[in-house]
Parts: C-alpha cells; sequence; structure tokens
C-alpha cells in the first residue's frame, strides 16, 4: 500500500476528510507513478516525444530529468478531465501520425524523423490553437484550465509541449543544469550586465 | 494545580498579538498569549524553506483535487504545495457567504505574520482627518502625529527597509537600507517623474525585510531568496516568531497556549470590566478559564470582533461592545486586482541578481493635492520590472534545440503593477454570528454581508486607466490594462468592525483602543481601524499595539484598571 492509498483509507474510515488535519507547513504526500494511470512503457513513450522538444546538447535535456513521469503525474492530478482525454488521445494520434508518414512506431523513427513530425505538429498545434482563439498553450500552467471552463480544448501537441516546458524547467536537472541556479543570492543587484548566451535564473 | 491568572491575557499571536505580548512582558506584566492553533517553532518548523519546486509533487502547483477540497483558497493564490496547511480551510473553519468574501486566514502561532506581504508603510496626515472632512463614518480619535512617534518605535525593532523619499502622501520613517530598483524600473521612475512634472513618484516598497543584521534578535537579514511565505531561517523578514515572540520569551513573563480557542470573554457587570476569559483546548476539547487584570484581542480583524459577539451576550444581546450597534460593521479590505503590464524595450545587455522579496510602489496621486476625481479617497500601486524567462512567446520556434537554448535565456523586461484602493467605512458592510450554524466546536460562525460600492466601482476604472496611462506615458509598449475581478476579503487586510472613535454612542472603541463597554479590553489589530486609507495596514496595528499597550500599564500602574 503505498501513501496516498492509506491517505484515502484513513478519509474512509473517519469519515472526515484527512486534509482537514492538515499540519501547519505540511509536507504533501509523495506521488509516484503507480499512482496514475500511465504504465512505464507510456512513460518512455513521452519521455522520447520530451526529448525532441527539449534535446539534450552540451546541457542535460528531458530525458535527463526523466520529464516523461512528471508529464504522467501531472496530467493525471492537475488536469481537468476533458485536458486528460485531449493527451490521452493525442498519444495515440501522435503515434498514428508516425506510422502514417513513416510507416513505423514514434520510437522507432530516427531522430531526423522524429523531428520533422514533431515540427510539422507543433506548427498544427499553433494553427489550430489560433483558430480556436486560444493563447500559446504551450507557456500556460499545467493546472491553468478549470473543471467549468467553456474555452476550446487545445490541440494535443501544445499539451506536450507545455508539460515538456514546465516539466523540464522546473525539474533540478533544468533548473539547475540548464538554467541558473544560486540558493541563497546574499542580496538583489537590480543592474548587472548580460551577455547573449548566458542563462536565465531558474527562481 | 496550573496558574490560571496573570496580569494580561493576549488572544491571538499574529503581527499585533506578538506586538502586544512583547511590550507587555518587557514592561514587567505577567503575560498569557493564546492561540487557537498549534505552534510553530522559529526555523525548525519551517519545513519547506530551503525547498525548490522540484521538491514537491507537483511541483509547487495546487491539483484539482486540492480545488475541489478547496475552492475558497482556491479563489486567489493560497492554494499550493509549498503552504500547505498554512491557510485555514474553509471545511476545518467553516463561515458563510451572504456576499461573496474569500477570507484568507492563518491559524497557527504566528498567525499571518508569517505570511504576509510585508510591505509597511505609513497612514499619512489625511488618512486620519478624511473621514471628518468628508462626512464619512465617524473621524478617528487621533491624529497623524498620536502616532508617528509609535510607528517610530515599531519600525526601528520591526527593520524595515526602505528609502526616504520626503513625499507629504506617504510619509517617512525609521529605515534600514532600501532594496534597489532595478536597472529598468529606476529609468521607468524618472519618465514618470518628468511627464506628470513630480507630481506622480515610482519609489521602492518599503517592506519587513531587514536589509541589515539584528544580531540582538539573532537575525541575520534578508538573503534575497524571496521565499519568505515558507518562514525563513535568517529571519530575514519580520514575523512573531522571528522577532517579538523571542523578545517577549526574553523577559521570562510569557507564557505561551497554543491550540487555545478562544470562545468568550468573560466579563463582570458589577465592576464592569473582563475578568478573563474561557478557552477551549483543541486537543482535548476542555473548557478552562484564565482570569487577568487586561485583556488585549488580537485575534484579527474579524475573529476579534467574533470574540466580543460571543461574550456577554445575557447583558447586550450583540455582545461585548456592542452598545453603539456599530460592533460587527464597517468591514473593510483593500480591493485590487486591476492594473497594468507592458514591454520595456532597450534594456537587452541588463539583467539582475538575486531575488528581491518586494518591489516598486507608486503612491497614493488621486484626490491628493489639487487632483478630485468623482469618488473619494485613493489608491497605490505595487508592482515590479523582470526580465521573462523559459515561460516566454516563442511563436516562431518549434521544438529541438533552438527551442531550448531559446527559452534558456532571459527574454524581454516586463513591467506589471497592480492597484490598491480604498475602500469606504460602510455600516451595511457587516458581519454576524450566524443563529443556525456552528463551528466543530459548537461555537457560531460568522456570515459575511459585505460588498464593494459605488465609490469603489469608480476608482477601479481610475485604477486601471490610469496604470495604462502612466506606462504610455512613459514610452513603454504592448501596454495592457486588466481587471481580474475583486471579492471582498481577497486583499488579505479586513479591517473595521470594531472603529475606534469619539463618542460611545457611534465607536466600538476609544482613542486608547479600549472597548468602551468593558475598559480593560483592549482591540489593536485591524478591528479597531476607523478608515483603511490605501496603503498596507500591519505596520499602523504593530504601532497602535504599542502605543496602546504602554497606555494600559501606565492605567494599571494608576490604579486605573
Amino acid at each position: 500500500m503505498n501513501r496516498r492509498d492509506l491517505l484515502k483509507l484513513i478519509t474512509t474510515a473517519t469519515g472526515v476528510a484527512f486534509v482537514g488535519s492538515a499540519m501547519a507547513y505540511d509536507i504533501r504526500p509523495s506521488v509516484s507513478l503507480k499512482d496514475t494511470d500511465f504504465s512505464k512503457d507510456e512513460v518512455t513513450f513521452l519521455n522520447e516525444i520530451a526529448e525532441v522538444i527539449i534535446p539534450r546538447t552540451a546541457t542535460p535535456g528531458a530525458k535527463d530529468a526523466n520529464v516523461g513521469e512528471i508529464m504522467a503525474i501531472l496530467v493525471s492530478d492537475c488536469y481537468t478531465q476533458d485536458l486528460q482525454k485531449v493527451f490521452r488521445e493525442g498519444m495515440t494520434t501522435l503515434d498514428n501520425e508516425a506510422r502514417q508518414a513513416q510507416g513505423k512506431d514514434f520510437l522507432l523513427l530516427s531522430k531526423t524523423d522524429k523531428q520533422a513530425l514533431l515540427s510539422r505538429l507543433d506548427k498544427e498545434a499553433k494553427q489550430a490553437n489560433t483558430a480556436s482563439g486560444l493563447d500559446d498553450m504551450a507557456m500556460a500552467s499545467p493546472n491553468s484550465r478549470w473543471p467549468d471552463s467553456k474555452k476550446p480544448l487545445p490541440h494535443y501537441f501544445s499539451l506536450f509541449k507545455q508539460l515538456t516546458l514546465f516539466g523540464f524547467f522546473t525539474s533540478e536537472v533544468g533548473g539547475t543544469k540548464v538554467l541558473r541556479y544560486v540558493p541563497v543570492p546574499g542580496k538583489y543587484d537590480g543592474n548587472i550586465d548580460y551577455k547573449k548566451g548566458q542563462t536565465a535564473w531558474a527562481t | 494545580m496550573a496558574n490560571n491568572h496573570y496580569d494580561a491575557i493576549v488572544v491571538g499571536s499574529g503581527i499585533s498579538g506578538g506586538w502586544a505580548a512583547k511590550e507587555l512582558t518587557e514592561k514587567g506584566l505577567k503575560v498569557l498569549m493564546l492561540d487557537r492553533g498549534q505552534n510553530i517553532k522559529h526555523i525548525e518548523d519551517y519545513k519547506n524553506a530551503h525547498k525548490e519546486a522540484w521538491d514537491y509533487p507537483h511541483r509547487d502547483l495546487a491539483t484539482q483535487k486540492m480545488r475541489e477540497d478547496y475552492p475558497v483558497l482556491s479563489r486567489d493564490y493560497p492554494l499550493n504545495e509549498s503552504t500547505f496547511g498554512m491557510w485555514a480551510t474553509e471545511k476545518e473553519a467553516p463561515y458563510i457567504e451572504k456576499e461573496p468574501f474569500s477570507w484568507f486566514r492563518g491559524y497557527h502561532v504566528g498567525g499571518r505574520s508569517l505570511l504576509w506581504g510585508r510591505q509597511s508603510y505609513r497612514l499619512n496626515h489625511e488618512d486620519f482627518l478624511a473621514n471628518q472632512k468628508e462626512g464619512i463614518a465617524v473621524d478617528w480619535p487621533i491624529r497623524y502625529e498620536d502616532v508617528a512617534p509609535w510607528y517610530d518605535y515599531v519600525e526601528k525593532f520591526a527593520g524595515i527597509s526602505g528609502n526616504r523619499d520626503g513625499l507629504d502622501v506617504l510619509p517617512d520613517g525609521q529605515y534600514m537600507p532600501p532594496f534597489d530598483l532595478n536597472v529598468v524600473e529606476k529609468d521607468v521612475a524618472a519618465r514618470i517623474k518628468k511627464q506628470y512634472k513630480n507630481t506622480r513618484h515610482l519609489i521602492i516598497g518599503r517592506a519587513a525585510n531587514a536589509t541589515q543584521a539584528q544580531p540582538e534578535q539573532g537575525r541575520a537579514g534578508c538573503q534575497a531568496r524571496n521565499k519568505c511565505w515558507l518562514g525563513c531561517p535568517f529571519g530575514g523578514y519580520f514575523s512573531t516568531q522571528a522577532s517579538t515572540l523571542p523578545a517577549a520569551m526574553k523577559t521570562g513573563n510569557l507564557t505561551l497556549r497554543p491550540d487555545s480557542i478562544v470562545s468568550q470573554i468573560l466579563y463582570d457587570k458589577d465592576k464592569k470590566r473582563a475578568r478573563g476569559v474561557e478557552v477551549i483546548d483543541a486537543n482535548t476539547n476542555q473548557t478552562y478559564e484564565f482570569t487577568a487584570k487586561i485583556v488585549f484581542v488580537n485575534a484579527s480583524a474579524l475573529n476579534s470582533s467574533w470574540l466580543l459577539m460571543n461574550s456577554a451576550t445575557d447583558i447586550w444581546d450583540e455582545g461585548l461592545g456592542s452598545s453603539s450597534g456599530q460592533l460587527g460593521r464597517n468591514v473593510m479590505d483593500h480591493h485590487f486586482r486591476t492594473g497594468a503590464s507592458a514591454v520595456v524595450e532597450g534594456f537587452d545587455e541588463k539583467y539582475y541578481y538575486g531575488r528581491r522579496p518586494s518591489g516598486f510602489y507608486i503612491p497614493r496621486f488621486r484626490n491628493w493635492g489639487s487632483d478630485k476625481r468623482d469618488y473619494v479617497r485613493g489608491f497605490g500601486y505595487q508592482g515590479s520590472a523582470s526580465r521573462t524567462g523559459w515561460r516566454k512567446d516563442i511563436a516562431e520556434l518549434g521544438v529541438g534545440e533552438d527551442l531550448k537554448n531559446a527559452v534558456s535565456e532571459p527574454g524581454t523586461w516586463t513591467i506589471g503593477m497592480n492597484a490598491f484602493g480604498e475602500m469606504l467605512p460602510d455600516e451595511r458592510n457587516r458581519i454576524t454570528l450566524s443563529k443556525q450554524t456552528t463551528d466543530k466546536w459548537g461555537l457560531p460562525v460568522l456570515e459575511m454581508d459585505v460588498k464593494i460600492r459605488e465609490n469603489e466601482q469608480r476608482m477601479r476604472k481610475d485604477m486601471k486607466q490610469d496604470a495604462v496611462e502612466m506606462f504610455e506615458a512613459a514610452g513603454l509598449k504592448n501596454v495592457e490594462g486588466w481587471d481580474a475581478g475583486y471579492e471582498p476579503g481577497m486583499g488579505i487586510h479586513e479591517m473595521g468592525t470594531a472603529r475606534m472613535g469619539r463618542d460611545p454612542k457611534s465607536s466600538v472603541l476609544n482613542q486608547h483602543n479600549q472597548v468602551w463597554d468593558a475598559k480593560n479590553v483592549f482591540i489593536t489589530d485591524g478591528a479597531c481601524m476607523t478608515s483603511a486609507s490605501c496603503v498596507n495596514p500591519s505596520l499602523t496595528y504593530m504601532a497602535l499595539t504599542a502605543r496602546a499597550a504602554d497606555f494600559a500599564v501606565s492605567e494599571l500602574k494608576k490604579g486605573n484598571l
């Protein structure tokens, strides 16, 4: 039994929400892949997609940060049901697109073919979202949609991109190895020189 | 047997309660400070203080389940993983919204002193006169000059960083060195100053973040981490835990009793004085009585009035202090969530270091000096300029290395600001005790019946439009005004409900924060405010608390209490 199941049990057993006895600066129960409806294979698939969006270069990429797993967790817990459905169906659609274009599963495509396919889907997503009057969904927070939202649903690929960017840049790998991270700055200086190519502060 | 008698009881341990405990104990009184929630020990209980996004299960986002469980908290920023458990929930502590009211409370030792925004401004001379001049509500029984020395006193101890800007509208105080305005903010400040011929000012915010160490308080000072709401292991900002509680403890005169829900003030009708309080122990559900010569009520504005309403109901139907009919009335907050944003060009070679836990401030300019509007009072702006991070417009970039490189670099400079407007005291804006609904302790819950009205609605138009106009006048690009909507309570600046005044027929408290109907009961939190000003109010609660504590002790010594 994991912690989350235990919490459910406590809630049921006492008839009051466990959340009611939250402690100050409560430590939220950790979540693992087992708590989601996603399998390890699906996380591998998501990591492959994410790696095309944010590849390893001189610095680590999406797979190094295991972005696929946090994508699964965020979809399961922070997405509304209608978005979950778009995301889930998108996983199938994306694989179908690969087979239609190249005659094989996405995972089996060459790096160049993966890049070509996702670039095309990215353009398609932008067009579709613009047509529905949606802003840049790729930059939106993963929990920005509410259950009662009447807004049109976004193109699935913008969700993959959104979760990859969010998942990567809020990860320790992305935050400290790609962006610059100083845990205790000690002071604020509002005027320092910046040279093109230097990365942004993580927080 | 435990000692149940003290010289003074302080109900609540937030910003004003902590000050009451410090002042009273330092003046030699034996003090019992009660808080309804659990204890939070300085540093060791700040469990998330060193965490980053990657240390939280959902990277610090609220989940859909959290939103379902806490619909009130999810109306604004309080719901997230890093401060979970710190904001009281509507499940644990329910209330009734006759009109929408977002009530964001901190039910633990230290209260919202651990969670506050730390902006620390003085009310100005006119703030104390406005009600009288405009014939609104009642006149303050005190003037700026009465509070000024107490502002000096609390600023020095709390550690307020700020600049002495020399503006009548925002009196200067006793400050530690200010944070920097960044290079873009300085530029915009200069342009605004020029465009508006020195009638509008963009200045650095004045914040209870200490830019210098205060070794006598064990505070290392602000380290520019901007994680204040997680509790600061460096004592970088003023909180009960970092500042007033250790000072009170050092005297040896303080007893702190957490998990103690004060259910009523015990009133002696012959002596016309409070004799103590009744407490429900949150752990054992047992009831205790504690007695004292004086009682300071610092439970936060609405709960302080709740406590009075639930006391001495055998004498007054509507509770202790209700003889004027004003108890529970004149609820105020600051209405906000409207302003503007813009893009600033020309500073691509500039950046900043560190995370400033504060921003800029534009003090009130409407209905000030010769300016006259179709509403009364005014508003100030809080904002900041920064470079976008990985969340930036990447319309041209698809997927892959170019995208990664582009989003890893700082993007364009943007600037934004949010107006905080004064809300008028209005008798119709009131809280009452529910006759039907009780909480899990069997205590009646509050019913909120509060709305912003015509004056605030008119002001809101300027709050947005003036922001747009100033950014445009400063030559900024992509200027966009916004109004995210406001409902009372969201400002987390609840004020009023037990106002100070000159006449027991029209006010709950006198000029020394004494309840007219029980002179040994003092209320010095937001409840006492006769009007709201447009500046953040906590510094004023500190000053009024220190002032009232000084008066209370001198009265005790004279044998008047």
